[in-house]
């Protein structure tokens, strides 16, 4: 739970039947879950954006959706322990082979080449396959003069491809480079939570970058910042972004 | 400066202060110790090979973080004439966590950028222990730019745990400091070396990390994370920073592997530390050489090979 506020916590427990009400991470609004599917997953209360899947995001999002480069598949590069079980259980439990699916899509009248982030796969970190994808991504929107929309979820870099997944880094940024030459729109949409090595890469160079209400969104992650500063998470929000103009 | 010694170092160095006693005695009641001295000097020999020649991962992340290595500040008084150090990212303040600014490496003018943590406890502080803020990232962007503009070739020092990730750094986009760097690096049209003389810690290292050449010292490292941070976050227990130091594949001989860096710069025996002199000159050599590579290159062909370079980074299955 991303948004837990202290204080916020109801002291007695309501009993309420399994899955047919659900209580807002932000705002702690009861629910129910029909409602919520028909506002698209946005809470009532306080415009939370609850966490929906990339397969999800894309329904909702594209009219048509052909997915590409899906054939590539993470590798454990560094040898990393744990790694390659870690692969295999978040493949079957998120039901997407990496942190990110990309492919051409329709909005309207609009053909587009969009990448939507899994946060689920890995807490959404960026490896090299991602990295490959993203630039794949730029380039097919090149070639086919499309305009680019990647929405992250993400942790940052993944910890078990090492420094072959900070360089990801520069891959995505570099490529961006290309699509900037050629004059074609770049939209980020940041969805919570967007940050790390991804917010300090593509994430952030949108010609145009949107944010759900109340995402968590930075450089340092909120565990990291909560364990040295103890402070208050919110201050990342979206709100302070607009605030502070960035 | 006080001498610091880790806990691998230590036979060396006493055998070291046994030369040194002896060559006094010597001195004092006029005794031949010739050979003795020598003896103990091939054991030094021995001993350092051994124990240099089998260093562990996690005994490189302590040399190159060693307190007595030397940083950008050194390099720049050891390696440069005439250095004239610019300030300020023109919005918000001086970050002296980055040192930025222009000066001669054998007669050539070149801009000069690196990370500095600071000797002294005061210093430390000053520097923020080597971690920039956006307005670091931004001023180092800017004075870039400059020797885009005037056609000055960039060397960019890395030795940084990270970027700060502090209240402030986030405030003023942190984020977005690092990533337009990188974005903005990759079509500086102007030769930039970088090299890593210390700790490469993460995005922090990377905001002035893209270069045509990236190198490293022998004892530096160059990682996604600190392994205390992975230690932590895969364990829960950042004591087992030495086993995920090694997990990581951090050192010089892996990145150069997997050619995320082109090359390794020697350095004196025993560390950076040992002899400044010794270790600014093998850098200074260095980088003279990699300039004079860079001199017939066209500029676009320089950027386009940038790009390129990076792209082609990553493995994956197809």
């Amino acid at each position: 739970m991303w948004f837990k506020k202290k204080g916020l916590t109801p002291t007695t427990k309501r009993e309420v039947p399994d899955g047919l009400w659900l209580k807002c991470d932000s705002c702690g609004e009861l629910l129910y879950r029909k409602e919520l599917a028909k506002n698209l997953y946005v809470c009532e209360g306080c415009g939370y954006h609850f966490r929906i899947g990339a397969q999800k995001y894309i329904e909702l999002l594209a009219d048509e959706f052909n997915e590409s480069n899906d054939a590539i598949k993470p590798t454990n590069i560094l040898g990393f322990p744990e790694y390659d079980e870690k692969l295999k259980s978040d493949t079957e439990s998120s039901g997407v082979n990496e942190s990110i699916v990309t492919g051409e899509a329709k909005i309207g009248q609009h053909k587009i080449a969009i990448g939507v982030m899994e946060f689920e796969f890995m807490a959404g970190s960026m490896g090299s396959v991602l990295g490959e994808r993203v630039k794949v991504l730029i380039d097919l929107a090149i070639e086919k003069r499309l305009p680019v929309i990647i929405v992250s979820a993400s942790g940052g870099a993944r910890m078990q491809e090492g420094i072959i997944s900070l360089m990801q880094m520069a891959k995505t940024a570099s490529a961006l480079t290309y699509l900037a030459a050629a004059n074609l729109p770049y939209i980020s949409i940041l969805t919570n939570p967007t940050t790390a090595g991804v917010m300090a890469s593509y994430a952030s160079l949108g010609d145009i970058i949107i944010a759900e209400p109340r995402a968590l969104i930075g450089f340092a992650g909120r565990t990291f910042l909560h364990l040295k500063r103890g402070r208050d998470e919110e201050i990342f929000s979206t709100y302070l972004f607009i605030y502070f103009g960035l | 400066m006080t001498p610091v010694w880790l806990e691998f170092e230590r036979p060396i160095i006493e055998l070291e202060q046994k030369i040194d006693e002896l060559k006094i005695i010597a001195q004092d009641e006029k005794l031949d110790v010739e050979g003795e001295i020598k003896q103990l000097e091939t054991k030094i020999v021995h001993l350092s090979n051994e124990i240099y020649s089998n260093l562990t991962p996690w005994q490189r992340v302590q040399l190159a973080r060693h307190p007595n290595r030397p940083y950008t500040s050194d390099y720049i008084k050891l390696i440069l004439t005439d250095f004239i150090e610019l300030n300020g990212d023109r919005c918000f303040r001086n970050d002296p966590s980055i040192i930025a600014g222009m000066g001669k490496i054998d007669g050539k003018s070149i801009v000069f950028i690196g990370q500095e943590k600071g000797r002294t406890t005061k210093e430390k502080i000053y520097r923020n222990f080597g971690m920039p803020h956006p307005e670091g990232y931004r001023k180092a962007l800017r004075i870039m730019e400059m020797g885009e503009k005037f056609g000055k070739p960039i060397v960019a020092l890395i030795d940084t745990p990270g970027a700060y990730p502090g209240i402030g750094a986030e405030e003023r986009g942190q984020a977005q400091a690092i990533a337009k760097n990188i974005m903005a690096m990759c079509t500086l049209k102007t030769p930039i070396i970088v090299i890593v003389i210390g700790e490469g810690g993460s995005g922090g290292a990377l905001g002035i990390g893209v270069g045509d050449i990236v190198l490293m010292q022998e004892y530096a490292f160059y990682s996604v994370i600190s392994p205390e941070g992975c230690a932590s976050i895969l364990w829960k227990d950042s004591k087992k920073a030495e086993e995920a130091a090694k997990s990581l594949r951090l050192t010089t001989q892996d990145l150069l592997e997997f050619k995320v860096i082109d090359g390794i710069i020697p350095e004196p025996k025993g560390g950076a530390h040992r002899n400044f002199s010794e270790a600014a000159n093998m850098l200074k050599q260095a980088i003279l050489t990699q300039l004079n590579c860079f001199s017939s290159i066209e500029l676009n062909t320089l950027v386009e090979k940038r790009i390129k370079k990076f792209q082609s980074m990553g493995m994956y299955k197809v």
